[in-house]
């Protein structure tokens, strides 16, 4: 084993590895610090290579799934694939809702399966499971190891498809005989891989975007929409740039929120099936909607044949797929949202050219009419808690700076809506698949690597018991998150469908027997403070926030009753929505 | 709309199936699909036969050119070009009908390549459509099995689908 710790030297041809050990120092090379996994048959040569070096440090979680989103949130935050190591069989299995989640999400990650020697594959063998027909549809590209001589390139293959293009999980499935120790191997790891099959678009069509700024330019009811695509494309900065040249109003979507200043005020919310009513009303009746790194999902356009009836589109997206997917776009744009916002901007400030100044005031005028019309307004006088309070409590005292990694349910539109996120990549969420399950494994893959920051777990009773065990993980590694139990009692966005659709019928949306969520935070080794009243909030959140390095988990009673508003009728327009429970557009 | 699009795909292994399943998944048709190692044993081509409205045809192509070990789509159907189709047809052939039966392989300029006392089996090149005339024009004759490639299909003139 001395071959592996021996040499640094990347350019040395003839340093000689085990797979396994080519499996881990390929990881190192390519600058990984943290794996995230749980050890099994299947990938223990794996793991004996990850005890022989100090470079990539491994977390044990206490539940495949949590590996995923651990990695995944990484990503999120940093931009950078997260990357996974699990064994064959269960192990694989427990990954795939982790998976889909980043694929549905565009999140770049690296997921290492274990899997039975070669010779059995196909044999129903112990621990066998066909990992890559299971991850095909769920998953960017998958591969499997069929050389261990091969083990460095594909290793660099899978980061290279993960992070270019449109991101995306790759999963990379690793027979047990790939890994013998005994045999050792040349090492070499590629710095650059071209694909012949797989070239990405950078920038964008010149004409194209030229069109796209004259369509712009002509506009007198502009919009610009901003999605996901522009956090994990990093063009926060040229798309804040873009709108505040021209004083385009600006709406972000449930993935894209933070991608514009929440506190600017051109800032008119997030837009969709709980977004804003200024921004859903924008949306509607724009005549140019700028569409960046954003898809025209359903949970935005609500019913397509209704959607912004007056509109010109412009769609900037990496992903040719998504353009004229759901809505037709007038003018689309393939390539990166961050260069071809620069060529925009090149273009306008070359023209030195602005949109008709009078029209855009009444535009502005008409907007600022729409904010005052639900304005983000909920009941403050009941006595019971609000959720939508917790949150801007929580966004106070975090000064609006933290990482907020939500789970799904009523708590995460509370979250989105409430807590104004300024920056990029703060806001970290599974919009596209909704898994509860994320939140808490989420939040520790930030504190991890962002040790120095506020991390928030917003979540729901519901949603943390789907991985709970972790809170056993967090110990383990010190990991100081905050977890902000909304603790309504019920599957609140089930119960509140219920309410709406099935003459509140609440098939199982109540769950009973709820453990002590302070007792249980306390039994895990953390510290656990019960919230029931508006009185205690503030204190138990100062209280909370002091103790830096511990995790502490508010368990915080709040009214059973809230709905999330606003909510747009389903089969509607984008500008159809509940405004309360007696008031609709 | 029928559509016949070409395919150029890395001749690995997972390559098909994931072709393959992209139209299962995402409820795209499949009409027939014919596949074989090119000259350069590392490309096989593809010519699938599927149908669909022009913006389902539009993200058929998109969705094939996102999987990664898609070299390159094109919709041949689109301008002028060439569908042919291998057919092997095993026909009930006793004396009254042998006849017949020969003459219609002729007329459509099929030829017969296996002979029992009781059955022809007629091999036919040509169009989908030249094949299933041809079944039509069987017309009484018992039909004992039908073996069809799917078409393949090329562009015409000078425009290829390569590297
Ligand atoms: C794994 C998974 N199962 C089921 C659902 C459907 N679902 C969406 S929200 C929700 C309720 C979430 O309850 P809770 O975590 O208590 O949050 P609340 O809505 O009460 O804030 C359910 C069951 C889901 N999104 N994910
Ligand atoms: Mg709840």
């Amino acid at each position: 084993m001395t071959s592996q710790t021996k040499s640094t030297d990347l350019t040395n041809p003839t340093e000689m590895l085990s797979g396994a050990a080519m499996v881990i120092r390929a990881l190192a090379d390519e600058g990984v610090e943290y794996l995230y996994g749980y050890p099994g048959g299947a990938v223990l040569h794996i793991y004996d290579a990850l005890f022989q070096q100090n470079k990539v440090k491994h977390v044990l979680v206490r539940h495949e799934q949590a590996a995923t989103h651990m990695a995944d949130a990484y990503a999120r935050a940093s931009g950078k694939a997260g990357v996974v190591l699990v064994t064959s069989g269960p192990g694989a299995t427990n990954a795939v809702t982790g998976i889909a989640t980043a694929y549905m999400d565009s999140i770049p990650m690296v997921v290492l399966t274990g899997q039975v020697m070669s010779h059995l594959i196909g044999g129903d063998a112990f621990q066998e499971t066909d990992m890559l027909g299971i991850s095909r549809p769920i998953c960017k590209h998958n591969m499997s190891v069929r050389r261990p001589e091969d083990i460095p390139y594909l290793i660099k293959k899978a980061f290279h498809i993960a992070q270019t293009g449109r991101p995306g999980p790759v999963v990379l499935d690793i027979p047990k005989d790939m890994t013998m120790p005994n045999q050792a191997y040349a090492y070499h790891y590629p710095k650059d891989i071209s694909l012949r099959s797989y070239q990405p678009k950078q920038q964008g069509h010149a004409g194209q975007i030229k069109k796209a700024v004259s369509a712009l330019l002509t506009a007198k009811k502009p919009i610009l929409y901003a999605g996901g695509g522009v956090i994990m494309g990093g063009a926060s900065t040229e798309l804040t740039e873009l709108a505040q040249l021209l004083n385009l109003p600006v709406t972000n979507t449930l993935m894209g929120l933070g991608a514009y200043p929440a506190g600017d005020k051109q800032f008119i919310g997030m837009l969709g099936m709980h977004g804003s009513y200024e921004a859903n009303q924008t949306m509607h009746h724009a005549d140019v909607i700028i569409a960046v790194g954003a898809r025209f999902d359903d949970r935005v356009t609500n019913n397509t044949k209704k959607f912004c009836p007056d509109a010109t589109i412009i769609h900037i997206d990496i992903d040719p797929a998504s353009i004229s997917k759901t809505v037709n776009a007038h003018i689309p744009i393939v390539g990166l949202v961050q260069p071809v916002l620069r060529d925009m901007l090149a273009i306008l400030k070359q023209k030195k050219k602005k949109l008709d100044s009078a029209a855009l005031a009444q535009w502005w005028q008409q907007i600022e009419q729409w904010r005052t019309v639900h304005g983000g307004r909920y009941d403050t006088t009941a006595p019971l808690l609000k959720p939508q309070y917790v949150i801007e409590q929580v966004s106070k005292i975090t000064n609006g700076e933290a990482y907020v990694c939500s789970d799904v349910g009523q708590h995460q539109m509370f979250a989105a809506q409430y807590y104004p996120f300024n920056k990029p990549n703060r806001w970290i969420n599974s919009g596209g698949l909704g898994t509860m399950g994320f939140g808490l494994p989420a939040a520790m893959g930030v504190k991890l690597n962002y040790p120095d920051a506020d991390v928030v777990c917003v979540t729901g009773e519901g949603s943390i018991q789907m991985n709970i065990q972790e809170l056993s993980t967090c110990k383990q590694y010190g990991l100081g998150v905050k977890i902000i139990n909304l603790n309504n009692g019920y599957l609140g966005m089930v119960k509140q469908w219920q309410d709406m659709n099935y003459e509140s019928r609440y098939a199982s949306s109540y769950m009973d027997s709820l453990p002590d969520f302070v007792k249980l935070a306390e039994a895990y080794g953390h510290v656990g403070i019960r919230v029931t009243t508006p009185e205690e909030l503030q204190p138990a959140l100062e209280r909370a926030f002091a103790l830096k390095d511990q995790l502490v988990f508010l368990d915080i009673h709040i009214d059973p009753k809230e709905h999330v508003y606003p909510m747009q009728v389903p089969g509607g327009a984008m500008n159809d929505m509940f405004l309360s429970k007696t008031e609709r557009t | 709309m029928r559509h016949i699009i070409s395919v150029l795909l890395e001749n690995e292994s997972g390559a098909l199936a994931r072709l393959v399943g992209l139209f299962a998944q995402r409820g795209y048709n499949i009409d027939s699909l014919n596949v074989a190692p090119t000259d350069d044993p590392t490309l096989s081509r593809l010519t699938l036969v599927t149908h669909g409205n022009d913006q389902v045809i539009e993200q058929i192509s998109k969705q094939l050119h996102k999987l990664i070990e898609v070299v390159k789509v094109s919709d041949i159907s689109e301008a002028a070009h060439i569908e042919r189709e291998l057919m092997l047809v095993k026909v009930k052939a006793s004396a009254s009908q042998r006849e017949e039966v020969k003459r219609c392989a002729d007329i459509f300029r099929g030829q017969i390549i296996d002979v029992t006392p009781v059955t022809y089996t007629i091999q036919l090149v040509g169009t989908s459509d030249k094949l299933d005339a041809f079944i039509q024009a069987l017309g009484a004759t018992p039909i004992l099995e039908v073996v069809r490639s799917g078409a393949s299909g090329i562009a015409r003139g000078e425009k290829t689908l390569t590297l």
